[in-house]
């Protein structure tokens, strides 16, 4: 757990400082507009997709929340 | 003539859209007709049916479900989800395939299903229907600041689920940088058909002389409470005009009844003998324990995205986790997208491969010198070492600027493996592979 946290906040820390560099500007967003270049697509698909896996492996969540909704699993 | 067709499909969506509210919600019902076009410009509907099929004629499942979205301005949302799925098939009740044909009680305790000699013991009566609904509403808080907040609810015949969610998102760096964090929180309740197994207890078998004994000494009340609460936390880094990364640490802790009510694990003979390596028979009938899992799990996922558009127009998606818990899971998911554009239509082949191993209480089979010795125990091999791979074929068609038909072809398979077992067991088939088509049709506009 603590070794969790730490690594954890050395990855956000070097993300925060490295990335001030990194990005675009505001004008610059069209293709990262797209709705095909979200992070989730296609929210219906994910959505799916995550129902099947968490009631077919031991695995759930990561992307977002892992919780219930289902007695699949 | 393109414009032309361009306005019938959006007076087409626009109808579609005008049953799919009328259908779901009131909010159209007393506006007059041009408002109500108006009114329907501002939402976005996402439909889309998933036919799930497993080898053998095992599990089947059928999904539709409707997403809608109400856009108050290009940050503020209301989003609706509806889905209902109905599963029917057989499912492995967990006890291990034998030399000798075995039969079990339903899990109500009335009636009993018999398994061939050398066959696998699946429960056929496994048939269940479920119906979830979720609302969430998404907003910018100030220049820097976003935040969401929803609920869900999901309900099957025995088992329910409440919950409720909210994110706050901090934008840095000219919002090239995205700092989130998301707590959810669920409370669900299980009232499995016969009443609530009690773990370790003896599964009741039918025809033999301990059955009304075993069956009431096997249930505690009919029902029981899980709750779980999930917290993530997560930054999005733009990295250059065709290129985001995302990085989620998440925790999920859950506590209650957190069994499968339908899993046994069978007992094995390990007294040197003719039966070793068979089922251990007790008071004239085979020996079958109702599984138990620990009453809290804690797990921690570490998850990496990356998406970026190549210079010929197509786009990679590829995504890593890594989760472990306290049950002693560790696993990895690898998944890989490319979608391939070809102008209005597009190609989108995928790849998902993830491994687990095995939970430290998961046991395909206990012995008969150790079952009573046992704290924890479940056969289910979704807590066993378990490969999985899944292929898929995405293909969409931009119909118009707002819509698009897509349909996705996916094979799943699962590998398990674990400890073969002794004696007679070794005969036996004790990891079948699974196979799984899954077939989705999508319409969004």
């Amino acid at each position: 757990m603590t070794k969790v946290i730490f690594l954890s906040a050395i990855v956000s820390s070097l993300v925060l400082t490295g990335c001030s560099d990194l990005g675009v500007k505001p004008w610059e967003r069209d293709v990262l507009a797209k709705e095909e270049m979200q992070l989730i697509a296609d929210p219906v698909e994910a959505g799916l997709d995550d129902h099947i896996y968490f009631s077919k492996e031991a695995t759930s969540g990561g992307r977002g929340f892992g919780g219930g909704g289902c007695g699949c699993n | 003539m393109a414009v032309t067709k361009h306005k019938k499909i959006a007076q087409n969506d626009r109808a579609l859209k005008a049953m799919l509210a009328s259908a779901g919600c009131a909010l159209l019902a007393g506006l007059p007709t041009q408002s109500r076009a108006a009114e329907l410009d501002n939402w976005d509907f996402d439909t889309a049916a998933l036919i799930y099929a497993e080898g053998d004629s095992r599990v089947s499942a059928f999904e539709p479900v409707v997403n809608a979205t109400r856009n108050f301005d290009s940050e503020t949302k209301l989003n609706l989800k509806l889905a209902f799925d109905t599963l029917t098939g057989a499912s492995p009740n967990g006890a291990t395939p034998s030399d000798q044909a075995q039969t079990f009680a339903r899990p109500s305790g009335k009636g009993s299903y018999t398994t061939s000699a050398g066959d696998q013991p699946l429960d056929d009566t496994f048939r269940d229907s479920r119906g979830a609904f979720s609302a969430t509403w998404s907003a910018p808080l100030g220049r820097d600041w976003a935040y969401s907040a929803g609920g869900y609810l999901s309900s099957e015949h025995d088992y329910q689920s409440l919950g409720a969610n909210g994110t706050l998102s901090r934008y840095l760096n000219q919002k090239n940088t995205t700092l989130t964090f998301g707590l959810n929180l669920s409370a669900d309740s299980l009232n499995p058909e016969g009443g609530l197994p009690v773990g370790l207890s003896r599964a009741p078998v039918p025809g033999s002389s301990t059955f009304s004994t075993d069956l009431s000494n096997s249930r505690d009340g009919s029902s029981d409470n899980k709750q779980i609460v999930d917290v993530v936390l997560g930054v999005t880094q733009v990295i250059d005009r065709k290129t985001l990364m995302q990085f989620n640490y998440s925790l999920s802790s859950s506590s209650g009844y957190l069994n499968d009510p339908y899993k046994i694990v069978s007992v094995i003979d390990d007294n040197a003998g003719a039966n070793y390596g068979g089922n251990f028979v007790k008071d004239g009938s085979n020996l079958y324990l109702y599984e138990k899992r620990p009453d809290s799990r804690l797990k921690h996922a570490l998850f990496w995205q990356g998406k970026r558009q190549l210079d010929n127009g197509d786009i990679v998606d590829l995504s890593y986790r890594f989760m472990f818990d306290d049950w002693g899971v560790n696993s990895h998911t690898v998944d890989l997208k490319y979608r391939w554009d070809l102008g209005k239509h597009y190609i989108e082949p995928q790849l998902r491969l993830y491994t687990q191993s095995a939970a430290d209480f998961y046991q395909r089979y206990v012995t008969s010198s150790d079952y009573q010795a046992l704290d924890e125990v479940s056969a289910d091999y979704r807590l066993g070492d378990l490969d999985t791979y899944t292929l898929g074929f995405r293909y969409g068609y931009r119909l118009s600027q707002d819509s698009e038909l897509y349909t996705r072809v996916s094979f799943y398979q699962q590998a398990s493996s674990g400890d073969s077992g002794f004696g007679k067991l070794k005969d036996q088939e004790l990891y079948p592979d699974t196979t799984a088509t899954m077939v989705t049709v999508g319409y969004r506009f």
